[in-house]
């Protein structure tokens, strides 16, 4: 199948909801000597290819993919990326 | 009373449910495979068991929720069947919108498996009603996303709401739970969801049997 559409689902914690991880891999950074670096938030990529041409459909899907299953909208936010 | 438990591929504490649940009961509860269409229709009481249901892929429970048998699970909550679920159960009931709130990475990013005082903060329900309130018990704990996370004005309701059951003990907040919560309610009190493992505290064998009060309170609930 030649897929018509490459999207970039961004899944991560909503501002003020807690992301130890974030924090962990802060430390990290800053042991490793990369004393610059204040806070790190981290997420998921989700790569999705879509057999859909018009643009303004595939992004009404990919939000309802995002509600539906992608993002837990208790926690996490998300933003979707179209690529042709 | 009749139960069952729900059995998700990598789900691992279904056992333990079923055997604390024939030797309480004195009924053997249906084993129901999550490809399943349907619960039996008399069960009374539905275990979503503990373990890793669907490899925690995406999120924990996030997969489950998903499953053909939640979905008469979830109409059967709706009719006010009883519904318990214990570590990934309770994760598959806040990914279903069953219980408010959800339930993250420990705080301390490690999986802690060890038993924790709790404290039953609320016993007017079927679940808790044979303990005392403010009794404390000690109940094991296995998980490595059992922070429980929701806004202030969630909580402020679940706490107003007598929906808090279970709070762990002072100084024993094993995850960064809010407000120490281990265990709630829905708001019409007929779905428990908590992490730490009551089945596996029902045989002094295995080292305690602070678990049995909740499936007696069932019983006694039931009829």
């Amino acid at each position: 199948m030649e897929c018509e559409l490459k999207a970039r689902v961004f899944v991560t914690l909503k501002n003020g909801v807690l992301d130890p991880q974030g924090k962990a891999i802060g430390h990290a950074l800053n042991n490793l000597g990369f004393a610059s670096v204040g806070a790190v938030r981290q997420g998921k990529l989700i790569e999705i290819e879509l057999d859909e041409r018009d643009e303004a459909k595939a992004r009404a899907g990919l939000r309802e993919m995002c509600e539906k299953l992608l993002a837990n909208t208790v926690i996490e936010k998300y933003e979707i990326e179209l690529k042709a | 009373m009749k139960s069952a438990v729900v059995v998700f591929p990598a789900s691992n504490c279904d056992r333990d449910a079923a055997v604390a649940l024939e030797q309480i009961t004195g009924n053997k509860p249906a084993m129901v495979w999550h490809a399943d269409s349907e619960i039996p229709k008399d069960t009374d009481l539905i275990v979503l068991p503990g373990g890793f249901s669907y490899g925690d892929y995406l999120r924990c429970g996030a997969m489950a929720r998903l499953s053909r048998v939640m979905q008469d699970v979830i109409k059967k909550a709706q009719e006010g069947r009883l519904i318990l679920g214990i570590c990934n159960g309770f994760q598959v009931l806040t990914e279903s919108g069953l219980l408010p709130g959800a339930l993250m990475r420990n705080a301390a990013l490690k999986f802690v498996c060890k038993p924790v005082g709790l404290t039953v903060t609320e016993t007017q329900n079927v679940f808790t009603r044979r303990y005392d309130a403010g009794q404390r018990v000690v109940f094991p704990v296995a998980h490595g996303e059992g922070n429980y996370v929701a806004d202030a004005e969630t909580l402020d309701r679940l706490e107003g709401e007598g929906r808090v059951v279970f709070r762990y003990a002072p100084g024993e907040n094993p995850n960064g739970s809010a407000r120490d919560i281990a265990g709630i309610l829905n708001e019409k009190r007929n779905v428990l969801g908590l992490m730490p493992h009551p089945e596996r505290v029902c045989d002094p064998l295995l080292g305690g049997t602070d678990g049995r009060a909740m499936f007696e309170s069932l019983i006694e609930a039931v009829g």
